[in-house]
């Protein structure tokens, strides 16, 4: 296949930051996209260029290390698909496909297409723990969990933290994954005692980060490599008023 | 993300005894928003403020239960308000009683036009409230999003979602139309306080296409708005379940076409002589 690329290139955190163009041939449609762009870097390094610079770690669409919008799609064309997980077959011989990093003010880019998400970081620390006794692990059947209270709270757990709700977002809101966090961890009894202290938090470092408020747009559910879904937000929100409330 | 390992450590502490322990590694980026974006040293261990029971009255959902809230007693309000427009359908008479009643509500309890002014200082209390949030949040949006993408994302989830700041400001520039037009009649050339049946008729008069024009774009703006709107304030009050989502989003598109039907009939039943 042959393609024409155009990315996002900006030298480090203070450089404005351009889109370049590159073409790229005979990539294989077996290729994951990342692998494409590594085929893309290694022209480039011999060429005695700059490499892009990309995030990524496990490749298995697991840790939520890689994304980047693909022509204006963060992670690109496929639902429920992470970038390193796409495929080259999704496109077509000879298309354009324009690549960028996610864009929020609280996502600062480092270089290239990688910014740091260190925001998330603020939002776990504002609430998402428990209090548990430290020691020898409990037993593993200690605490009774009925069945689908648990299987809710997995798919809450499943988010992988990788940005792609805050970069589909019209309001750049992190909505979608403080909801998935206050939900896995407020559907177990292991998260009740903070249950109300949490969701405040939480907000509050949302909002301090510099991410926009949630319109219920849906924009970023349909974009999530794990398909949390959005009615996790009315329960963030249902907790958040009973925890405002003063119950 | 999530850079945070945990795992079991052996040490040995100050009495020489060794000890296992569970421990979190921490070795996430530098916290603070400053420090992210200078990529310079992060705020010391426990910088950050213990944050519960800070005030929360501007938090981002806050400001939302608001627009919910303050919303939903609008469309309560259009539901009336259409309502007493399809009494034109029943007649002259029944209109313009219905029309002089709105002034006589709550006598002889209250003073005549005090329950009208209750009511519509109930009303400019949501209608500020609802633009004052709705400001304040899209501010933030813009703040959150300084660099745009170069590529325009596609729209993924809802066109009626997208549109919601526009179609506000059509509607909000239509109520001020609409109330210096029938209300005041200070742009009505042929206005008169004790007709409001004629003075509907010859407000959708064909030589004033223009105004019917707008009428029917902000009532079409209203119907995206609500479309959107009913449903994001019930989810913003609460609603969690997936299949109370499909009622709602059901509901909000019924309730919208039943409004955009029920306030297009009257300039549609003018402008064809059904009512004259």
């Amino acid at each position: 296949m042959n393609l024409k690329l155009r990315v996002w290139r900006q030298k480090g955190p203070e450089d404005k930051g351009r889109m370049v163009t590159y073409e790229v041939t005979d990539i294989s449609p077996d290729a994951s996209f990342l692998e494409m762009l590594d085929v893309l870097n290694e022209r480039l390094i011999l060429e005695g260029d700059e490499p892009i610079a990309f995030d990524h770690d496990c490749r298995e669409g697991i840790c939520g290390m890689c994304g980047m919008m693909i022509n204006g799609v963060a992670h690109g064309p496929e639902r429920a698909t992470t970038t390193c997980q796409l495929h080259m077959r999704h496109f077509k011989d000879g298309d354009s496909i324009d690549i960028e990093p996610w864009r929020a003010a609280a996502f600062p880019v480092i270089k290239d297409l990688v910014v740091n998400r260190g925001a998330f970081d603020e939002i776990i620390q504002a609430g998402g723990y428990i209090t548990a006794p430290t020691g020898t692990a409990p037993d593993a059947h200690a605490t009774p969990i009925p069945k689908a209270d648990a299987d809710a709270a997995f798919e809450a757990a499943t988010c992988i933290g990788c940005g792609a709700c805050v970069a589909a977002c019209p309001n750049g809101s992190s909505m979608l994954f403080t909801a998935a966090k206050v939900a896995h961890l407020g559907l177990m009894p292991q998260g009740q005692p903070e249950r109300s202290s949490r969701v405040i938090s939480m907000i509050e470092a949302q909002d301090e980060a510099g991410f926009g408020g949630c319109t219920n747009a849906g924009e970023c559910t349909t974009v999530c490599p794990k398909g949390i879904p959005l009615n996790l937000i009315g329960r963030l929100n249902a907790d958040y008023i009973k925890a405002v409330s003063g119950r | 993300m999530a850079i945070e390992s945990i795992g079991f450590m052996h040490w040995t502490n100050s009495d020489g005894v060794p000890t296992v322990k569970f421990v979190a590694v921490d070795t996430s980026a530098p916290a603070g928003k400053a420090a992210r974006q200078k990529a310079g040293p992060g705020r010391p261990a426990g910088a950050r403020k213990p944050a519960v029971g800070r005030s929360s009255a501007r938090s981002t959902v806050v400001l939302k239960i608001i627009m919910a809230v303050s919303g939903i007693v609008l469309v309560g309000f259009l539901f009336a308000h259409m309502a007493g427009n399809l009494k034109i359908f029943v007649g002259q008479e029944s209109f313009d009683h219905y029309a002089h009643w709105l002034r006589e509500i709550g006598e002889p309890a209250l003073p005549p036009v005090w329950a009208l002014w209750i009511m519509r200082v109930g009303l400019l209390v949501s209608v500020i409230a609802h633009i004052v949030s709705a400001a304040v949040l899209t501010v933030r949006a813009r703040k959150a999003r300084p660099v745009r993408y170069a590529h325009r994302p596609k729209v993924q989830g809802s066109y009626a979602a997208r549109t919601m700041r526009w179609g506000g400001v059509i509607v909000f520039l239509f109520i001020i139309w609409h109330l210096l037009d029938m209300t005041t009649g200070t742009v009505h050339p042929e206005f008169d306080p004790a007709k409001p049946y004629a003075n509907v008729i010859s407000a959708f008069a064909p030589e004033r296409w223009y105004v019917t024009a707008f009428y029917v774009l902000a009532i079409l703006a209203i119907g995206f708005h609500l479309r959107h709107g009913i449903f994001s304030a019930v989810r913003t009050l609460g609603q969690q379940s997936a299949r109370g989502e499909r009622i709602a989003k059901t509901i909000a598109l019924v309730l919208s076409v039943i409004l955009v039907a029920g306030f297009l009939s009257v300039p549609f039943a003018v402008l064809t002589g059904l009512v004259s």
